[in-house]
């Protein structure tokens, strides 16, 4: 009879070809897909490559996405792009994928991120993919390079810290809202842990949403945020032509109900008024009445969490028929090609424009200071972002509050904070 | 021996290294760092001095900027109640020693410091008590100890090839 594992466990088992790990314990495990993206990868690969007199230990299990500096916006992010294009080509990585979107969207598009798959990824929001059953964590540069120069890496097996959550959430309140509660009430500071997302709530949710949950596992300090596979998650990896083989054995990778866990925490969604985080910091989060009187020059919906094919719908939904405030600019940056398609062919895009918003080319944009949308010094902005970090997304004399894609629009149309509700009723 | 910078909870990567002067040379975005909450630090620090800090050090994005930036300015290990993850990977592997310290409260802006990491000491000149620090462990300080992870996988795909 087996030990009882989290999912945590039971992938890092197989990664490390043991039958069972032991949280605390530190173990080497295999890589099955390496991703960087434009910034944290080939610039900085490249000369240590070179330097250790290596390749990349298996071209085929490496992924780079040009993201961040995409479109090159002067000569040195023009090199920047130029540096990352190159290296595939030299390298043979046939997993390029060239300013098509936001490397954490655009690998479960491509059916790359594969339930129980052990995952390293150059980028803070890699446990996005974890929404797919898989174990994706963040990297700096020089730990990918170790990890591209020998397809493994080293951990201290994680405790799992599980969270349940519970019941229908109401109507405009989303996974975005519960990620940022969940910043106020366990904080940030969760290092070296595997977050769970599990109960009712989660699986009535579709994998955007669901996608959410995981990205931010990474405010929270996680270094995973798995969420089990089920039907949900084998219908999106159909859909992209990339099925599940076996899913039977996918969904055997679900903790063991008897897995030991450093915490259980279970959350009432039904209860869940719209989130707002103030700056300068995710858990500064309170109930978005608190805010009415918080005026904004810049609503900004994009990255990896917030300018999804859902979060646009969500947007779509309150600006229909509704005008942009006079003063206020909303700049959306869809989170892939394939969202700004999808978004074109379903008039989604129209209602957008239509309502005042201006389009802006698909990546990870002002997010983190590289794109175009930043901020000026005195300046507030909300956004459907995951962090506002003081600097963040510009001038480091500027405000940014956090609010999901609903609030964040209903907050453009309105000038100041306000609760998507009042408006999400009327409809 | 080095001189003690305090700083609080939270500090977080796009304080360390704004994202938007990633693109400038290493050496001057250091000069930028951590100026959104303490505009003299870059211009204070000397080679040598410590950075304390509350809990959460390093939180945020992957960039190792943040580390570097640190190392460029001279600072010779940052003592913190707890580190965000990746900042702590990265700190080993550019081999900045990043040292759990909960006694942060106890040192003062200035106060001069003595760290052993070798034996797990750190003296505190000024008050003259000393604290146990906790060694790293093994494999991390093999890797330290070869200057970072670079040089160490040199070590390890060197002797693979031969």
């Amino acid at each position: 009879m087996a030990k009882p594992a989290t999912i945590a466990q039971k992938i890092i088992a197989r990664a490390a070809g043991v039958s069972f790990v032991t949280t605390g314990e530190i173990v080497t495990a295999k890589v099955d897909l390496a991703f960087a993206h434009d910034s944290s990868g080939p610039r900085r690969w490249a000369p240590q490559l070179e330097r250790l007199g290596v390749g990349l230990w298996d071209p085929a299990k490496v992924a780079i996405v040009t993201d961040h500096y995409v479109p090159a916006t002067d000569a040195d992010s023009a090199a920047i792009l130029k540096i990352a294009r190159e290296f595939a080509a030299t390298h043979d990585v046939k997993s390029f994928f060239d300013m098509v979107g936001i490397c954490h969207l655009v690998l479960p598009e491509r059916g790359l991120i594969r339930p129980g798959a052990f995952v390293a990824g150059g980028d803070s929001h890699s446990p996005t993919g974890g929404a797919f059953g898989a174990y994706v964590a963040g990297y700096g540069a020089t730990d990918m390079i170790g990890i591209v120069a020998t397809g493994e890496t080293w951990l201290a097996v994680p405790e799992t810290i599980r969270i349940e959550l519970e019941g229908d959430l109401p109507n405009g309140v989303v996974a975005k809202d519960l990620m940022l509660m969940l910043c106020r009430e366990l904080g940030m500071d969760n290092a070296f842990r595997a977050f769970e997302f599990a109960g009712s709530t989660v699986a009535a949710m579709e994998m955007h949403e669901r996608m959410v949950l995981s990205n931010m596992a990474t405010e929270l300090g996680g270094e995973v945020g798995i969420i089990a596979p089920d039907d949900v998650t084998f219908a999106f990896l159909r859909e992209r032509d990339a099925p599940v083989e076996d899913e039977d054995a996918a969904r055997a990778l679900a903790s063991d109900p008897d897995a030991l866990c450093e915490a259980v925490h279970r959350f009432d969604a039904t209860a869940l008024s719209p989130q707002v985080a103030a700056p300068h910091s995710p858990e500064n989060t309170r109930d978005v009445g608190e805010f009415a009187d918080v005026r904004i020059d810049q609503a900004y919906i994009g990255a990896c969490v917030g300018a999804k094919l859902s979060d646009l719908h969500m947007v779509a939904q309150v600006l229909k028929g509704r005008q942009v405030a006079s003063g206020v600019r909303l700049l959306i940056a869809p989170a892939s090609l394939e969202t700004m398609n999808r978004a074109a062919s379903d008039g989604t895009l129209e209602t957008l424009t239509d309502a005042g918003a201006l389009i802006m080319p698909t990546g990870c944009g002002a997010c983190a200071g590289m794109g175009a949308g930043v901020l000026a010094d005195g300046e507030t902005c909300i956004s459907s972002t995951n962090r506002n970090f003081q600097g963040r997304m510009g001038h480091s004399g500027a405000n940014v509050y956090l609010g999901s894609p609903y609030t964040t629009a209903a907050t453009a149309v309105a000038g100041r904070i306000a609760d998507p509700r009042t408006i999400l009723e009327q409809i | 021996m080095g001189r003690a910078f305090i700083f609080g909870d939270g500090i977080n990567t796009d304080v360390l290294a704004p994202g938007s002067l990633m693109k400038l040379p290493p050496e001057e975005l250091a000069q930028h760092c951590l100026e959104a909450i303490d505009p003299q630090f870059a211009k204070e620090v000397r080679p040598g001095d410590f950075v304390f800090a509350g809990r959460n050090f390093g939180q945020g994005s992957s960039r190792e900027q943040a580390v570097v930036s640190l190392k460029l300015l001279g600072v010779s290990a940052v003592l913190a109640t707890s580190f965000a993850r990746i900042f702590y990977r990265n700190a080993m592997n550019l081999g900045l020693p990043a040292v759990k310290f909960d006694a942060v409260a106890e040192i003062k802006k200035g106060n001069e410091i003595d760290i052993d990491l070798v034996t797990g000491s750190l003296a505190n000149r000024d008050t003259g008590k000393t604290y146990a620090i906790k060694p790293l462990p093994s494999h991390l300080m093999e890797m330290v100890e070869a200057g970072g992870l670079i040089p160490y996988l040199d070590q390890r795909l060197n002797a693979r090839a031969f």
